[in-house]
């Protein structure tokens, strides 16, 4: 009985809050880092599977499956453990970062494309009507309205990628979940220090996914042919080309 | 000023344009009428190259753009051959097709600065006269949502205006309007007829056809069946399928209570 009860133990917490808090800070960082650059990547990813150079298109391509095809973990391993056999060796948090990019850049180029794809054709004969390059083309007319397609879709992709970065502790990146492993290993606290970093993650992930709804109705202002959006919270694993 | 020549375009077994040919003078305004599935549309977008062409050539003020010589061989100009072309022939949708993230001036004026790289002040100042010359003066700041359909339509028509093109294809441009939205619309297109501008026009319009066109071409199948000018192709039409089609006209019109003044004397006479 005593045991049950002191599952319960929140006693300690005052004493493991503030390294809790710290692996949160990790965690926001990698996620940002990632997103930033994911965001880029993401995009010039989606434009070489778009290119007319079908050998660009392909190494495009077969990125994408590959990538899409294995778990994001063992991506991470691979950078982590693998890469320095053959002399590349990275910090973990360094390591965390480029798994993680490599591994959303994939999905998110596949958003971009489908926002691309989604931009009406009419908006395409008109700009070529007008005598407009491609290049010009996709810089003055169609990314800036697949920009607003493909914001809600990215907020999802943004919430997810803040709890996938939990992958990040079993590369030994000192973030959120690998600091309360190591605090439970000491007290045996499970309870209440799983508890408490459940509620870390809610207590950002949910205002973040109210932001996206927000802004999904947001960037339907404006537009005369908006098709339903998805409503919800996080989507990692949405079906691809679900774009709004 | 627009010559083309045995343009033949087929959407996989379906022959759409059989041997084409068509020239347009200079100030010329030139109506495309038919029934629906006669290749009017694909036709007026070939001559831009929407549409890749089949075979044919087409030439803009006698230079051939964009061909394939026959023999298999194709010989193809490059983008910016193509590109320079669309920049001089303006082209108004069925569907507006106005940029949405752009105020109606801002539409006028993109292609101007990043197209033809002109200065931004004189850009400017030659949109907003093409503004007040669509009507619209009021409504430069207005973004398309913002606008009724025939506002759209004629913030369209300044847009490709705003390129000084040497002419201009007008593609069922009130096709999508409400009835009561097409007057404004046909009325600046009258306006630039006046002016001189070179037009071709597909339209379902008898009307507006009879009273601007120079000529009207009448086609069927893919081909071009008949063409002269206004009063001989309304009232005296040599073509059997001409004929039916102003008849079917006529009797929908009769049926609608609308005006038939478009034919003074019915077609088949």
């Amino acid at each position: 009985m005593r045991d049950i009860f002191s599952l319960f133990n929140f006693s300690g917490a005052g004493e493991y809050l503030p390294d809790l808090l710290r692996g949160a800070v990790i965690s926001i960082e990698l996620t940002l880092c990632v997103m930033a650059l994911s965001l880029v990547f993401g995009l010039v990813v989606a434009l070489a599977r778009m290119t007319r150079f079908r050998a660009v298109r392909a190494v495009a391509t077969f990125y994408i499956e590959i990538i899409r095809g294995t778990p994001a973990l063992l991506q991470l391993f691979y950078i982590y453990f693998v890469l320095p056999a053959f002399g590349v060796k990275f910090p973990p948090f360094t390591a965390g970062v480029i798994g993680l990019t490599v591994n959303y850049s994939a999905y998110l180029s596949e958003v971009y494309r489908a926002g691309i794809q989604a931009v009406a054709k009419g908006q395409l004969e008109a700009a070529q009507a007008l005598g407009m390059s491609r290049s010009l083309m996709m810089r003055l007319i169609i990314l800036p309205q697949a920009i607003r397609i493909v914001v809600p879709p990215l907020g999802n992709y943004f919430i997810s990628l803040f709890k996938d970065s939990a992958l990040a502790s079993l590369i030994t990146v000192k973030e959120l979940i690998f600091t309360g492993q190591i605090i439970a290993a000491t007290n045996f606290q499970y309870f209440a220090i799983f508890t408490i970093i459940g509620a870390i993650y809610l207590a950002i992930s949910y205002p973040g996914s109210l932001g996206v709804q927000y802004l999904e109705r947001r960037m339907k202002i404006g537009y005369r042919p908006q098709r339903r959006a998805p409503i919800g919270g996080p989507t990692r694993g949405a079906p691809q080309g679900a774009v709004s | 000023m627009i010559r083309l020549e045995g343009i033949n375009k087929s959407f996989g077994r379906l022959h759409v344009l059989r041997d084409v040919s068509l020239e347009i003078q200079k100030g010329e305004v030139v109506c495309l009428i038919g029934p629906s599935g006669a290749g009017k549309s694909t036709l007026l977008r070939c001559i831009n190259h929407l549409e890749p062409l089949d075979s044919g050539t087409i030439y803009i003020e006698g230079t051939p753009v964009y061909r394939f010589t026959h023999g298999g061989r194709q010989v193809v100009d490059p983008d910016s051959k193509i590109e320079a072309l669309r920049s001089e022939v303006g082209m108004v949708f069925q569907s507006f097709n106005l940029f949405p993230h752009f105020t109606a001036l801002e539409n006028l004026m993109v292609a101007p600065i990043h197209v033809r790289r002109e200065p931004r002040n004189e850009v400017r100042r030659r949109a907003l006269a093409l503004m007040a010359k669509v009507g619209l003066s009021d409504k430069i700041d207005a973004y398309p949502h913002e606008l009724s359909g025939g506002q759209q339509q004629r913030v369209a028509i300044a847009r490709a205006l705003a390129m000084q093109p040497k002419a201009m294809l007008f593609d069922e441009v009130t096709s999508a309007l409400d009835p009561e939205l097409i007057g404004e619309v046909l009325r600046v297109m009258r306006q630039l007829a006046a002016e001189g501008m070179t037009m071709l026009i597909v339209t379902h319009e008898m009307g507006f056809a009879r009273d601007v066109a120079d000529r009207i071409v009448f086609m069927a199948d893919g081909v071009i069946m008949e063409e002269g000018t206004p009063q001989q192709m309304f009232s005296a039409p040599r073509n059997e399928r001409t004929k039916q089609f102003l008849q079917t006209i006529l009797e929908r019109n009769a049926e609608l209570g609308e005006d038939t003044t478009a034919f003074p004397a019915s077609p088949s006479a």
